[in-house]
């Protein structure tokens, strides 16, 4: 099931798990993950024709509870392991570029 | 008797019999951190002054003759991915270097209301992903055995803790292992529940579908007096399950009768050390000699569980991780250039390389065009795994395996080597994808005096059988009893 795994397909996946990596990083994650993806490739062996996949182990359906308030963290409480605030808020870069 | 050397029972009879004070309990063992712990590393934080007060409260109970919980004034160690108000909660990890929960796990609030006495937080590979506790951004911990071996992991500072007396209990987290191979590896005795039997809520997540809290104690009962403290329902995890907890203490002495232990040609497989499989034949004699029928099963699948887990288990990692962007809590890089660079680069100095792994096997596994044949493929495999163990214990009540392939490794052997070291993990992994609970005991010693485990595997929910079929191995065996020179008190 597997084509090589390349350099650039690393890169792209870094990108979307918004993981910043080295270029000597990146080389030793493409040899590394390769070896890994090669060793899944025995799965190709079991036929699951078909099986149903199983995504946890006890299938429960959906749990409910009453939709009622309960005690929360406070502002204070919720901000105080935030690297950035103002006290009031979680502090972020520009979301948006204002040149545009 | 030593208060160092005692079980988790005999210290629980002790103060309840006001024959050694709360205090006096929680002293000797914060002590035997202070001597000892700098050549082991099994602490991130010790919480000094919060252990006296809390077994200082246990005393005034006493004194007062005001009722007391089942745990009242055992000092405890918590794995630092547990959530506890107020104490550090690193996971191990750069990223939560700084973290401070605002509250506390369920486990927490069930072991503080049965009056526990919290000593400490222990070390840990980073965000439970590792077997030797050498992925921690802190600190390595060593074997008590050999402090050129590793304890195991991921939960290597809670086994190393209680090998090394320096806490009667602790509590680890075991999402493919990380409580049972550890245990073995330490010589002490570490279960992981029936998947849903312990709340998660406060657990730092790793991989939701296969994380479970479990305990670490020197003996079968401390295990089971612990285990009865943290089961149970909570409406605030809910994949936890709704049944009864039994009093696993009180029918742990019972024996079996009949008992029928399964033994699967599968588990062992190449790779198996020879002293580690004759210790499990050994195990089978010894339950042979009590009457129990031995029957052979097959779990023709399990040769894919690795594969299978390492697949699920980084693609439940890459999802949880999603979440320490820097922003609501965790690390945040100093310099970037925009929102984008802001989480990548955060991430990117947060995390240890096993993570960055992780989370990279984890996203490739379920992007575009990979999706079905790797994360659905291995699902499809966990079905298969799980069936596999629902026929075997038709024809048995336990299965006895390995727990690991070798006795410890040493520090350095294998953190190069991703493969192996996920490899090592083949006869623990599989009652994860499965949820089953596995017991982990004493069960022999290498030539060169390592400790070397043995698991009991039962179907969900029969914790109270592994529990008594465990006991029923160690009233026999001295295993439990042997300790490392370290521990030794002088």
């Amino acid at each position: 099931m597997t084509a090589r795994l390349t350099r650039d397909d690393v890169a792209k996946v870094a990108l979307l798990g918004r993981l910043k990596l080295s270029a000597e990083e990146l080389e030793r994650m493409t040899s590394q993950l390769g070896r890994v993806l090669e060793y899944v490739d025995i799965l190709n062996e079991v036929d699951t024709q078909s099986v149903e996949p199983l995504a946890h182990p006890i299938e429960l359906a959906n749990v409910f509870r009453e939709d009622v308030e309960r005690p929360c963290l406070s502002r204070e409480e919720a901000l105080a392991n935030a690297p950035k605030t103002d006290g009031r808020f979680f502090v972020v870069p520009a979301i948006l570029d204002v040149n545009h | 008797m030593s208060l160092l050397d005692a079980t988790a029972s005999q210290l629980l009879d002790a103060i309840a019999a006001r024959k050694s004070s709360a205090v006096s309990v929680a002293t000797a063992f914060l002590n035997q951190i202070a001597a000892h712990d700098a050549r082991i590393g099994a602490f991130l934080h010790v919480d000094r002054e919060g252990a006296l007060k809390q077994a200082a409260q246990v005393d005034e109970k006493l004194r007062a003759r005001q009722p007391l919980g089942k745990l009242a004034g055992l000092p405890i160690a918590i794995k630092d991915v547990v959530c506890t108000r107020g104490l550090p909660t690193t996971c191990g990890s750069r990223s939560l270097q700084k973290f401070v929960p605002p509250y506390d796990a369920e486990l927490i609030r069930r072991l503080r209301a049965a009056d526990a006495v919290i000593l400490g937080k222990t070390n840990m590979d980073e965000f439970a992903m590792g077997s030797s506790t050498e992925n921690s951004a802190f600190q390595i911990t060593r074997n008590p055995w050999d402090t050129e071996r590793t304890p195991g992991g991921s939960s290597g500072g809670s086994a190393a803790a209680v090998a090394a007396a320096l806490a009667p209990l602790a509590i680890g987290s075991d999402t493919g292992g990380s409580i049972r191979q550890p245990a073995a590896f330490c010589g002490v005795v570490g279960m992981k529940p029936t998947y849903g039997r312990v709340s998660r809520y406060g657990l730092v997540a790793f991989a939701s579908s296969l994380d479970q809290l479990g305990p670490f104690a020197s003996d079968v009962a401390g295990a089971a007096a612990l285990l009865e403290v943290i089961a149970g329902h909570d409406p605030r995890d809910s994949t936890s399950v709704d049944r009864p907890v039994p009093d696993y203490r009180r029918s742990l002495e019972r024996p079996l009768s009949p008992l029928r232990i399964g033994l699967a040609s599968e588990h062992f497989a190449e790779g198996l050390d020879a002293e580690v499989a004759a210790s499990v034949q050994r195990a089978a004699d010894v339950y042979r000699s009590f009457g129990a029928d031995i029957v052979d099963v097959t779990l023709p699948h399990s040769k894919y569980g690795v594969a299978a887990y390492y697949l699920i288990a980084p693609s439940e990692a890459a999802s949880n991780l999603a979440r320490y962007d820097g922003v609501h809590y965790g690390h945040r890089a100093e310099k970037f250039d925009g929102l984008i660079d802001m989480y990548a680069t955060s991430r990117g100095e947060a995390f240890g390389p096993e993570v960055k792994r992780r989370i990279m096997l984890g996203n490739y596994a379920l992007s575009a065009g990979y999706y079905d044949a790797y994360y659905l493929k291995a699902l499809k495999v966990r079905r298969l795994i799980r069936q596999d163990f629902d026929r075997a214990f038709e024809k048995c009540d336990v299965l006895l395996s390995p727990v690991a392939p070798t006795p410890a490794f040493k520090v350095g052997e294998l953190v190069d080597d991703p493969l192996a070291m996920y490899l090592s993990d083949i006869y623990t992994l599989s009652a994860n994808l499965a949820g089953l609970p596995g017991i982990s005991l004493p069960g022999g010693q290498s030539s060169s005096g390592l400790p070397i485990g043995i698991q009991l595997l039962g179907p969900p929910f029969a914790e109270e059988t592994l529990l008594r079929a465990a006991r029923m191995f160690e009233r026999e065996t001295p295993w439990h009893t042997k300790r490392p020179a370290m521990a030794v008190a002088p």
